[in-house]
């Protein structure tokens, strides 16, 4: 802008004008409801039921975190949720970046079998009753591998990264093998170092799928209190006092046994599940656009 | 499936050049040179063969009267009783109409506004205010579901949520109006609660489809004296036309298996009539009443009439507009 400024005519100014404000609108109601959550957090329960609290606290106070941290289901939630996220992360970006490699490989015999076997898995499912059965039979109901072990190899990430792995030069390869390195040596010294920028962008995506799925948990592990999420766990607070317009959900007797939470408790508890990966995603961001862009152009 | 396989092979040889792989080798002795990437690779085929390829032949389900205790011998065979009792209950037309319902609405702005948002976006030129409203953007994509939930019902909550305050302080209404209490509301909310999540995250793949436009059209249609909202639709929007087909064709395939977790978490007792999907009337026949036969019957519906929409949509798509995803 700056210097070209003084050459726009009227209908320019006024698209810009309109531009700016729309945006910022849009920014807006991005935020707001983030500020109010926050806002509520930190103030006073009893205070809250008066209503009025937008974006500012009105009656200041850390007592509600200092209460939710004492009740032990978020504790042990804490901990499975970061456990999942941290195994679920790692295990996903191992074994699909292991097989973008062997997919990368022109003389790889049985490249193309695989790459449509798992090309197919992106249209066809199951569905959640024949999963559910296969869950059942493989004694995972229960266990703490159900969150990690059925969505352990994505097809959509394999092809990311295999994407990306075609645009790094060949010649690379060539020189380790003549050098007598095995093709593990290669993908692990050679192309591996060389994927951070995918591999990064492919952890956030596994990591916030991991620190956000609730579903698990509710239909599988949710009588197992040494099992629950976060996620979970905030789901039962938050239906808690959405009882009274009438979100009493049916489908979940856990729902309707929790006790009533005041709002403000119910959110902070949504602040601790949400900041972890609002912190780290702006960092990440250059990552991201960039992998979501491989994969559109891929997928 | 041919198509299929060599698109999803070849598409990418163009980038760098490549060594023919090396012919009539025996296989064994192939296999012995390659053993290496077999190692790397077949583990997670098996993996994927478990826990997507054996749910598929859990479909038999649906043909039996499926009772766990038994082994898969002793089951009884009901033929199409499963189908028939499906396609005879009145809340199946009503879950269907309420699916498509909400993917229709979902497709129409789930396109419509990311574009719009992108192409604003895209005419503030490299400036901090465009990298600020990117970022706050992408922020809800990151929230969970549950989340959301909770944020939706505060925001429209009668006591004290934003949208209620505001509209009786503009006295458009006296009464604060129950949003999440009647039935009328829920498809408009839920697509409003997704277009808030998913449409920072959604613009990214049109942005970027927007940089790749030649910018020397940009400077053409200016000398010819093309103000900006005619360069964004002569220009921008035919330039992204390949993205949003494929898009489009992707998400036709999603019609009907929509998802459930908005669904889920936005629903209560008293709007279940227009809030239950497909899923969710698979997951209440067919886990939590355990009628296993039953509700594989619904999931097998849902995942071959996606598979017919995302192959009819990609052939029509391929005749009329010559672009396709396989």
């Amino acid at each position: 802008m700056g210097g070209k400024a003084f050459q726009m005519t009227k209908g320019e100014r006024a698209f810009d004008i309109f531009l700016y404000t729309a945006l910022t609108l849009i920014m807006i109601v991005t935020l707001y409801p983030f500020l109010n959550v926050l806002a509520i957090s930190f103030n006073e329960s009893t205070d809250t039921v008066r209503g009025g609290i937008y974006i500012f606290p009105r009656a200041w106070t850390l007592e509600n975190y200092q209460r939710i941290f004492s009740y032990t289901g978020l504790i042990q939630g804490f901990k499975i949720s970061i456990l999942r996220t941290l195994s679920g992360t790692l295990l996903g970006l191992i074994s699909a970046s292991m097989l973008a490699f062997t997919l990368s490989r022109p003389e790889f015999r049985a490249r193309k079998f695989i790459s449509t076997f798992l090309a197919l898995t992106m249209y066809f499912s199951g569905g959640m009753v024949p999963m559910y059965i296969l869950m059942k039979d493989l004694n995972l109901i229960g266990t703490f591998w159900i969150y990690i072990l059925p969505g352990m190899v994505s097809a959509f990430n394999v092809f990311i990264i295999r994407s990306f792995m075609d645009g790094l030069p060949f010649a690379l390869q060539e020189s380790a093998k003549l050098d007598g390195a095995n093709d593990f040596m290669i993908f692990y010294k050679i192309i591996l170092p060389l994927c951070k920028p995918v591999l990064a962008t492919i952890a956030l995506f596994l990591a916030v799928g991991q620190w956000n799925e609730w579903f698990t948990t509710y239909l599988y592990n949710g009588n197992k209190p040494h099992l629950t999420t976060l996620q979970y766990e905030l789901m039962k607070v938050l239906s808690s006092t959405n009882q009274g317009s009438g979100m009493v959900n049916a489908n979940d007797m856990a729902r309707q046994m929790a006790q009533i939470s005041p709002e403000s408790i119910k959110m902070a508890i949504t602040i601790v599940v949400t900041v972890p990966i609002l912190v780290v995603y702006p960092f990440l961001q250059k990552y991201f656009v960039g992998g979501m862009t491989l994969g559109a152009v891929k997928a | 499936m041919k198509a299929l396989t060599e698109n999803g092979v070849t598409a990418n040889e163009s980038v760098t050049p490549r060594p023919p792989a090396k012919r009539n080798s025996g296989f064994w002795k192939s296999v012995l040179q390659q053993k290496y990437l077999y190692l790397m690779s077949l583990p997670f085929v098996i993996w994927v063969f478990i826990f997507s390829y054996v749910p598929i032949w859990g479909w038999l389900m649906a043909f039996q009267n499926y009772k766990p205790a038994k082994t898969f011998g002793e089951q009884k065979w009901v033929g199409l009783d499963n189908f028939k009792e499906l396609f005879h209950d009145e809340r199946f037309y009503l879950v269907l109409r309420n699916t498509l319902s909400m993917s229709i609405l979902g497709l129409i702005f789930g396109f419509v506004v990311p574009i719009t948002f992108a192409i604003m976006l895209n005419e503030l030129r490299g400036s901090i205010f465009k990298r600020t409203v990117q970022t706050v953007s992408y922020l809800p994509h990151f929230v969970s579901w549950v989340v959301v939930g909770g944020i939706v019902y505060k925001t429209l909550a009668i006591d004290g949520g934003i949208v209620n305050d505001l509209l009786m302080w503009l006295h458009i209404t006296d009464e604060p109006i129950q949003f999440m209490a009647q039935g009328k509301y829920f498809w408009g909310i839920l697509t409003a609660s997704d277009i808030w999540k998913e449409t920072g995250w959604g613009a990214i793949i049109y942005l970027a489809a927007i940089t790749g436009i030649d910018k020397e059209l940009y400077e053409a249609a200016k000398v010819d004296g093309a103000g900006r909202i005619k360069q964004a639709f002569n220009i921008t929007l035919p330039g992204i036309r390949s993205t949003v087909m494929v898009l489009l064709i992707m998400n036709i395939g999603h019609l009907i298996g929509i998802g459930f977790e908005k669904q889920f978490q936005l629903q209560n007792n008293l709007v279940t009539d227009y809030s239950e999907v497909l899923d969710l009337y698979a997951l209440k026949y067919g886990i939590q009443i355990m009628r296993f036969s039953y509700g594989t019957a619904i999931s097998m519906f849902t995942s071959v009439v996606s598979v017919i929409l995302l192959f009819a949509a990609n052939g029509l798509m391929k005749k009329f507009t010559k672009e396709s995803i396989m």
